[in-house]
């Protein structure tokens, strides 16, 4: 088994890394007031979503609701498709709306390629597992893992 | 000496009605100053560890169910030493009241009550609606943490026997009442989890035999309010069958669910030997050697091998 801890981030796109070392620098209680933060800057969904609410998956692991989707837009010139990240959770539930805030500010736009070669323990590095438990820390990595199933499953760039 | 009990005759039909405080009395109490010098101590018990933060009662301290009432290393709850140091910290003595509220129609509110009262703290109540009714009524709400002065708490050892029941004690109690609050695939164990919750399982799926099925939730109106006492009679008395002075056991999954049920049998229908098995059926599903019933029959006691 990997030491968590203080731990490598280098293996990590730019702004989860940068978002884990911020969790990494900080004490316990001030982790999970960063959580919060994260929980209010989910972005609304847009209206094409909302009024489709269909169009999303539901991770079931979570405690609480928590629906996502993805959808991929196509740069000029060759640049790779970028995966756009969509996310739904109730204020009520803001440990879940947390995580989900993490995953989209880190992954929101990179590649397929890039967000498939995260770890899948990465949820583990946040070193929130003692104060947020081992149990709602699954739900955080069920979604990681519901991302990188989806985005495994798309079409392949040509 | 204990705060003045709510008088709210809603609450009169109840066997205990002291047990219970209206979102109206703990606002007056709050005003009044009750929360000065410790007498009277609020704590918010949810489920997800950072509802509190979002916002809670003004001078409510945040308890959390999982970190600080269970023991990191054993299954088992905190002990005599862990618990006095966690109650003077939210500045609770020995003979504060408490009130506990939380969300989810005080799910977990009920969960750290009975954890209170495996401690014998005496005087320890539950908001009526909880979190949910409180915002409902737009009632005040901050973020600020209270700075509390530490209580004076000593240490006392835990006393399960009257209210916690083991794996043992409910292999001795069958043929005598139990009442399996989980949802009714869990209890036919058409599945081994709560709905969404997949995580929580165990290797097979029924219940405890002769269990009675009545969900949790269903002792709870939809404003997070218990029904009223002809609701629960009819529940309890009339489904699930007890009568009057029975012994009975409630079980979930790990405990949580079954206090709000233990807490509906033992306060407010008033029966005196009710104990929650906390080891539930995270426990009894996985057990070597233990009986279980699938399907939708409460099913016989097995007879003695």
């Amino acid at each position: 088994m990997r030491k968590l801890g203080v731990m490598n981030t280098s293996a990590l796109p730019a702004a989860l890394a940068e978002i884990v070392d911020d969790f990494q620098a900080l004490t316990e209680p001030e982790r999970l007031q960063l959580l919060l933060e994260f929980s209010r800057g989910l972005p609304e969904l847009p209206d094409r979503l909302m009024e489709h609410p269909e169009m999303m998956e539901q991770v079931v692991e979570c405690q609480s609701p928590l629906f996502l989707t993805i959808e991929t837009e196509q740069h000029d010139g060759g640049t790779p498709q970028s995966v756009r990240l969509f996310f739904k959770a109730p204020p009520e539930a803001p440990t879940t709306r947390g995580f989900a805030g993490v995953l989209h500010e880190g992954l929101d736009g990179l590649s397929p390629a890039e967000i498939l070669a995260v770890p899948d323990d990465m949820p583990e590095l946040l070193g929130l597992t003692r104060a947020i438990t081992p149990l709602r820390m699954r739900g955080m990595t069920a979604m990681l893992g519901r991302i990188k199933r989806k985005v495994s499953a798309l079409p392949q760039q040509s | 000496m204990p705060y003045p009990v709510d008088q709210n005759e809603k609450f009169a039909a109840y066997a205990h009605p002291e047990r219970l405080v209206s979102t109206e009395w703990l606002a007056t109490a709050i005003e009044d100053g009750a929360l000065e010098g410790g007498r009277l101590v609020v704590l918010e018990s949810d489920e997800d560890v950072l509802v509190y933060e979002t916002g809670h009662i003004p001078g409510a301290v945040k308890i959390d169910w999982h970190t600080e009432l269970n023991d990191e290393v054993t299954r088992d709850f905190v002990d005599g030493e862990a618990f006095a140091a966690m109650a003077a910290a939210k500045g609770i003595s020995r003979d504060s009241t408490v009130v506990i509220y939380g969300d989810k129609s005080n799910w977990w509110a009920a969960y750290a009550l009975w954890v209170f009262e495996l401690f014998g703290h005496a005087d320890v109540r539950l908001l009526v609606g909880g979190r949910d009714k409180w915002l409902a009524e737009d009632r005040a709400v901050t973020t600020d943490t209270p700075v509390t002065a530490p209580g004076d708490y000593p240490v006392v050892e835990r006393d399960d026997a009257p209210i916690r029941a083991f794996k043992d004690d409910v292999l001795a109690h069958l043929g005598k009442p139990l009442i399996d609050v989980r949802s009714p695939e869990e209890y036919t164990g058409q599945r081994t989890h709560m709905p969404a919750y997949p995580e929580e399982g165990a290797m097979r799926g029924g219940h405890i035999p002769t269990a009675a099925s009545i969900p949790w939730a269903r002792a709870a109106a939809g404003d997070g309010t218990y029904r009223n006492r002809p609701e629960l009679e009819a529940l309890y008395l009339g489904e699930a069958g007890l009568k009057e002075g029975d012994d009975v056991i409630a079980y979930c999954r790990i405990g949580e669910r079954s206090s709000h049920t233990w807490f509906a049998l033992k306060y407010l229908l008033g029966f005196d030997t009710v104990r929650n098995y906390d080891g539930s059926w995270t426990e009894w599903g996985n057990a070597v050697g233990v009986p279980i019933v699938k399907g939708a029959d409460r099913g016989t006691v097995p007879s003695a091998r």
